[in-house]
C-alpha cells in the first residue's frame, strides 16, 4: 500500500509511549512529577524543572487552534495528500502546544480562526502508526 | 567591574577591515559550497589590503568546520569558531570575533559563509531530523514558509495586521534592489504583483518569501589599532549581542515576539551605548516579508503590531528618513540559506560610501539584526564610522 504520508521516523525511544498512544486512539503527553507540569515534546528531563522523574497522561484531545496556514504545495516528496492542506499549531488544553494538519473544514482562511476551539482524531497510516490530527469542534462547515 | 563596564570596555575595539561576496553570487552550477568560501575570503581578504596568510582566526557555521575552511586556504588558524544556530551565526560570530580579538587570541579574523543554495553542488544532506521526522513532517511541514507562516498568522490575529501591509516589505525592499547592480531581481514591483503572485503557503505568496540562490560572502577583523593601516575605513563594532530562545516552533514562548531578538537587541545597544532609535541605516533578516516588522517590534523601534508601519508609509525606502535593506535584501538581491554574512557587508559598505546609487547620504550608525532559524536565534551588530 502506497502512504500518502511520510510515516513518523526515527520514532526515538523517548518518545515510543506518545506513538504507542496514538496507535490505540488516545492522545498521550509526558507530565513532570516533580512540577506536576505537562509538556511536548518527550524528553527525559521536564523542561520547567530539569527533573528526571517524568510520567505519561492521557490528554483531554481538546485544545485550541493557536495559528494555522494553508499549503498549496509541499516540499516533501513522500507527502501526497491533495493540496491545499490546512497545517496547524494547535494549544492542547493541558498547555503544550503541537503542530498538525487541521482536517474537517474547507482550507479557506475566511472560514478558519484563530483561537477555534478543536478536538483530536486519529489518522491511521499502518496497523502500527496512527497520527493526531484535531478538527473543529462540532464539526466545521465544509 | 560591572557587567555593563565589561561590554563597553570591548566598544570600538575592533572593526570590520574587509568584506565581499564570491566572486558571482546567483545561479552557480559550476561552483562547489567550498569555493564559494574560498573566493568570498580571498576578496574580502584583498579588499582589507591585507594578505590570506595573515589569517589566524577562522568563524563559520553551515555544514564546513573551520577547520575545512582553513585548510583550504592554506591557514593554521589559532582560533576557530564554528556556531551554527541558523543564518545569524554570521552576524553572532562578529561578536565572537570582537572578544577573541580584544584578548589577542588571534590577530585577523575572517567570518565565512559559503552556500550552494540553489544548485546544491559539494551539498551534504546529513541532518539530524527526529524531532521533525516525527512531530512535523508527517503533517507536511518542512520548508521555512511552513513555520514562518504559523507566526505571521497569529501576529494578523492578534494585532490586525493584512497582506497588504507584509506585501509594502517586498515593494519598498524591490525600490533598493533596483539600485544594486548585483541584486538578482531589480524590476519595479507593486503590492498587486505581490497579492497576485503565485501562492506557497498562505499567507504567504512566492514574493512574500526570499529567493534561492548561491553565494559565498566573508567578513574580515582585526584589532582597531591595527584597522587604521588597512585598505580602507575601518568600521567600528560599536556593539554586539546575540540571543537564542527555540529551535522548534512548538517552543516559542510567545509566538509574535522573539525573546532572542529582544535580547541580542538590548546587550548590542547597552554595549554599544545607544537607544534604538539613534540609527540612520537599518539592515534586517528579510527571509520572509513578515520577518523585518517582527524584527523592528522585538528590537524595540517599533510597538507590538506596528513595525509594518515603517514600510507602508515610506520611511525605509531610497530617500525616506530610516532606509532599510539597502542591498535590497533576501527578498530580491540573495539568500543563500543562511544570508546573515550580507546584511553586515551592506553595512560595511554604506558606511565606507560606497554603495553609488544607493548610498544612504552621511550613514553614521548602522543596526544590523538577523536571525537564526523561525525567530530561534538572533544576532545584532551596532557598526559606526568613527569610535
Amino acid at each position: 500500500m502506497d502512504l500518502e504520508r511520510p510515516l513518523p521516523t526515527p520514532i526515538t525511544p523517548e518518545c515510543r509511549p506518545y506513538w504507542e498512544g496514538a496507535r490505540d486512539g488516545r492522545l498521550m503527553i509526558p507530565k513532570c512529577r516533580a512540577c506536576g507540569k505537562p509538556f511536548m515534546y518527550p524528553r527525559v528531563a521536564c523542561p520547567f524543572c530539569a527533573s528526571r522523574d517524568i510520567g505519561w497522561v492521557q490528554a483531554t484531545g481538546r485544545g485550541k487552534l493557536f495559528s494555522f496556514e494553508i499549503a498549496h504545495q509541499i516540499l516533501n516528496k513522500a507527502f501526497k495528500v491533495k493540496t491545499p492542506v490546512v497545517l496547524a499549531m494547535i494549544e492542547l488544553e493541558e498547555g503544550p502546544r503541537i503542530l498538525t494538519n487541521l482536517v474537517g473544514i474547507a482550507p479557506d482562511p475566511k472560514q478558519i480562526r484563530c483561537d477555534m476551539p478543536v478536538e483530536v482524531c486519529f489518522e491511521k497510516l499502518t496497523d502500527q502508526v496512527s497520527l493526531p490530527m484535531f478538527r473543529p469542534v462540532g464539526g466545521g462547515a465544509r | 567591574m560591572s557587567d555593563l563596564a565589561k561590554l563597553r570596555e570591548l566598544s570600538n575595539s575592533v572593526c570590520i577591515v574587509g568584506v565581499d561576496e564570491s566572486d558571482e553570487i546567483g545561479t552557480l552550477p559550476g561552483k562547489s559550497q567550498l569555493s564559494l568560501h574560498v573566493e568570498a575570503i580571498t576578496n574580502a581578504v584583498r579588499d582589507a589590503g591585507l594578505k590570506v596568510s595573515e589569517v589566524d582566526g577562522i568563524f563559520t557555521a553551515g555544514q564546513h568546520s573551520p577547520a575545512t575552511i582553513g585548510e583550504a586556504i592554506g591557514v593554521v588558524p589559532r582560533y576557530v569558531d564554528g556556531t551554527t544556530v541558523g543564518g545569524c551565526s554570521f552576524i553572532i560570530m562578529v561578536g565572537h570575533a570582537v572578544l577573541a580579538l580584544h584578548h589577542g587570541l588571534c590577530d585577523v579574523a575572517v567570518v565565512s559563509h559559503g552556500e550552494s543554495g540553489r544548485s546544491g553542488v559539494g551539498v551534504s544532506p546529513r541532518r539530524d531530523t527526529a524531532l521533525p521526522g516525527q512531530f512535523e513532517f508527517p503533517y507536511g511541514f518542512g520548508g521555512a514558509p511552513t513555520y514562518f507562516g504559523l507566526i505571521t498568522t497569529r501576529h494578523m490575529h492578534e494585532h490586525g495586521t493584512t497582506l497588504e501591509q507584509w506585501a509594502q516589505v517586498a515593494v519598498s525592499t524591490r525600490k533598493w534592489a533596483a539600485l544594486n547592480p548585483k541584486a538578482r531581481n531589480r524590476d519595479p514591483l507593486t503590492v498587486k504583483d505581490v497579492l497576485d503572485s503565485r501562492p506557497v503557503v498562505w499567507p504567504f505568496n512566492i514574493l512574500n518569501i526570499c529567493l534561492v540562490t548561491d553565494a559565498g560572502g566573508a567578513v574580515v577583523l582585526t584589532r582597531a589599532d591595527r584597522a587604521k593601516d588597512c585598505a580602507k575605513r575601518p568600521v567600528y563594532v560599536r556593539g554586539a549581542g546575540e540571543g537564542s530562545e527555540h529551535v522548534m516552533l512548538t517552543q516559542m514562548r510567545d509566538l509574535t515576539f522573539s525573546e532572542a531578538t529582544r535580547r541580542s537587541g538590548e546587550k548590542a545597544f547597552a554595549m554599544a551605548g545607544v537607544k534604538a532609535t539613534d540609527f540612520n541605516h537599518i539592515m534586517l533578516y528579510d527571509a520572509f516579508t513578515s520577518g523585518p516588522p517582527l524584527m523592528l517590534e522585538a528590537l524595540g523601534l517599533a510597538k507590538r503590531g506596528e513595525g509594518v508601519h515603517f514600510f507602508a508609509e515610506g520611511r525605509s525606502t531610497p530617500g525616506g528618513k530610516l532606509p532599510i535593506n539597502t542591498n535590497g535584501g533576501g527578498l530580491s538581491y540573495t539568500h543563500s540559506g543562511m544570508y546573515g554574512i550580507f546584511p553586515i557587508i551592506e553595512a560595511t559598505r554604506q558606511l565606507r560610501g560606497e554603495c553609488g546609487a544607493r548610498q544612504v547620504p552621511n550613514t553614521k550608525l548602522s543596526l544590523v539584526n538577523g536571525m537564526g532559524g523561525m525567530l530561534s536565534a538572533a544576532g545584532t551588530l551596532v557598526l559606526a564610522n568613527d569610535r
